[in-house]
């Protein structure tokens, strides 16, 4: 195996994917919503808390997938909570140009941290949208829609 | 020590050297390893002799059909119905109208369905298995939503073969149709579709038979079979892609109802009535993929000179080979353990997502196909969201098994 393909299957992606964060269900979450991605039939599903000052108090994730998909939901829960709803979707923003290639994390600005780790997936197509099914069921959660498809 | 003798016989190395070279993408390199392609399943390669065909069409015979009176097209014209008559003699149908040229096997089964399953009512059942491929599954539901008409699955056991007994205990007087699968591309099952048509006959129930995946491993005689339809692609066969087959027996094909309306289907058209032409024309309508059936003609041609001796010969002995090789991995389940399989070996891996195998394996230059396989209800059967899925043709080697496997064990590690 080459080189860049341990560069994206590195060992915080393979620790994460092994002892996934939040991977639990939230009772009563305020928010929710169900991910679907086609290609692989994959489900993720996304459970939020957040308060009336629009802040993050949980979050958290149930569902099958890959390790990329997998790894990608449990640092994004990492990442989000405490953070307000518009930080969330700044954030969100800025991921997506990550994981499409259109952000460059050593000279665009961003407030990715570690979530750079996913920098080189843009070079796998087909895996996109592994890296990005939790970041969008977060979002459409947000948005209130209960169903979101990477398709 | 001498190396363990993994290679077969003096003739069958010489034939497969040979069939090799056929297939020029096969010298090509993937993230720099020579490409293993074990994905056949999805798509088979294509032979220089198939490629050359379609461009000979397209550079120098390229006009319409059934049209013009110039010799190109009188010329086209031939090749298109040369290329008839190769599928007819393939599968031995009774005459050439009773094969008709469609886009793959999905149109063909679409073809069957909506115009044949018009004459369903409410109450009548539709046999189908579960481990049929979405072509096979969601033209039906909607013409059972359509009419009423009800869908009814032949289950499977663990083995991923049917179990015969419920499909018995399906088939009744209700049953007006039955649509089946003979090789299963997700699991490589062989159904006992013989015997099935046999049972459904007795009912007076028309069978369709999907031999998408089984058209380019196993020799067919719809004659012997009895089935009233059958569908099939040629790019799952070494032919191009965008042209496949509906076989009819002619009594079924001509109570269709026409289907699409256009040109090539009628014999006269005014504004007032349009008289249609006769089968196959009438079930063709418009400008065909002639290009994609003459290099399909072409495909045939080059399956009948490798020989379906040596195909299941180089065939069968992979299957022995890849599933001693992958299920001594641990940790490695096979996915589909009939008794009777073709081509096809889909497996699942402790702890480690196949689309993760199929990333990995491509590093490697390898190329299987990981996912559901267009068959969601054989992955909820087994539980289990995906498969990755090794499958194989003429040009597969041990040596592509022993990199696969070579592999695998590395992700395992990787993954521990």
């Amino acid at each position: 195996m080459n080189n860049e393909m341990r560069e994206l299957y590195q060992q915080m992606i393979l620790s994460h994917n092994k002892n996934p964060k939040n991977f639990r269900v939230i009772e009563d979450p305020s928010h929710y919503a169900e991910g679907h991605n086609p290609l692989c039939g994959d489900n993720l599903d996304v459970y939020l808390q957040i308060d009336d000052d629009n802040i993050i108090l949980d979050i958290s994730f149930q569902g099958s997938g890959c390790a990329i998909s997998k790894s990608a939901a449990s640092m994004m829960t990492e990442v989000l909570k405490g953070k307000t709803v518009e930080q969330a979707e700044e954030l969100f923003d800025q991921y997506h140009d990550l994981v499409t290639g259109k952000l460059n994390p050593d000279k665009d600005s961003h407030e990715l941290g570690k979530l750079t780790i996913f920098s080189g997936i843009w070079e796998y197509p087909a895996r996109v949208k592994c890296a990005s099914l939790s970041w969008h069921t977060t979002k459409a959660a947000l948005n209130n829609e209960d169903v979101c498809s990477t398709e | 020590m001498f190396r363990r003798q993994n290679l077969p016989g003096k003739r069958k190395i010489m034939d497969q050297q040979l069939i090799r070279a056929d297939f020029p993408i096969l010298m090509k390199e993937i993230h720099e390893k020579p490409l293993v392609y074990l994905d056949n399943a999805a798509t088979t390669l294509k032979p220089t002799c198939v490629a050359d065909r379609v461009a000979q069409h397209y550079l120098l015979e390229a006009s319409n059909i059934h049209r013009g009176v110039h010799k190109l097209s009188e010329e086209a014209t031939v090749e298109y119905e040369n290329a008839r008559e190769a599928v007819r003699s393939f599968i031995n149908a009774e005459e050439t109208a009773e094969v008709i040229f469609t886009s793959g096997t999905t149109e063909s089964i679409n073809l069957v369905v909506s115009t044949y399953g018009q004459s369903f009512k409410a109450g009548d059942e539709i046999l189908i298995t579960e481990m049929e491929h979405h072509s096979n599954i969601v033209p039906w539901q909607m013409i059972c939503e359509q009419t009423g008409a009800v869908l009814k699955v032949i289950p499977m056991d663990d083995s991923g073969e049917l179990i015969y007994e419920e499909f018995e205990k399906l088939l009744t007087e209700k049953t007006k149709f039955l649509s089946v699968v003979y090789i299963s591309n997700a699991l490589g099952t062989i159904n006992p579709i013989k015997k099935m048509i046999d049972a459904a006959h007795e009912f007076n129930v028309p069978v369709l038979v999907d031999v998408a995946q089984a058209i380019a491993h196993t020799p067919i005689d719809v004659k012997e079979l009895d089935c009233e339809f059958m569908a099939f692609s040629g790019h799952k066969m070494f032919g191009p892609t965008g042209v496949g087959v509906l076989y009819g027996k002619k009594e079924y094909l001509e109570k269709l109802p026409p289907w699409k309306g256009g040109g090539d289907m009628i014999l006269s058209v005014t504004f007032e009535k349009t008289i249609y032409n006769q089968l196959p024309a009438r079930l063709e309508a418009g400008t065909p993929n002639i290009a994609g059936v003459i290099g399909l003609g072409e495909a045939i041609d080059y399956i009948k000179r490798v020989g379906w001796q040596t195909i299941e010969e180089i065939e069968s002995e992979l299957l022995a080979y890849g599933t001693e090789k992958l299920s001594a991995i641990d940790g490695l389940r096979i996915i589909g353990t009939a008794g009777k399989k073709a081509g096809v070996i889909s497996f699942y891996m402790d702890d480690v997502h196949p689309h993760d195998i199929g990333t990995l394996v491509d590093q490697d230059g390898i190329a299987i196909r990981t996912g559901h396989h267009c068959a969601q209800p054989v992955m909820k059967h087994f539980n289990i969201p995906a498969t990755a899925r090794a499958s194989f043709s003429i040009y597969n080697t041990r040596e592509d098994f022993d990199r696969l496997a070579e592999t695998l064990i590395k992700i395992k590690e990787m993954f521990a």
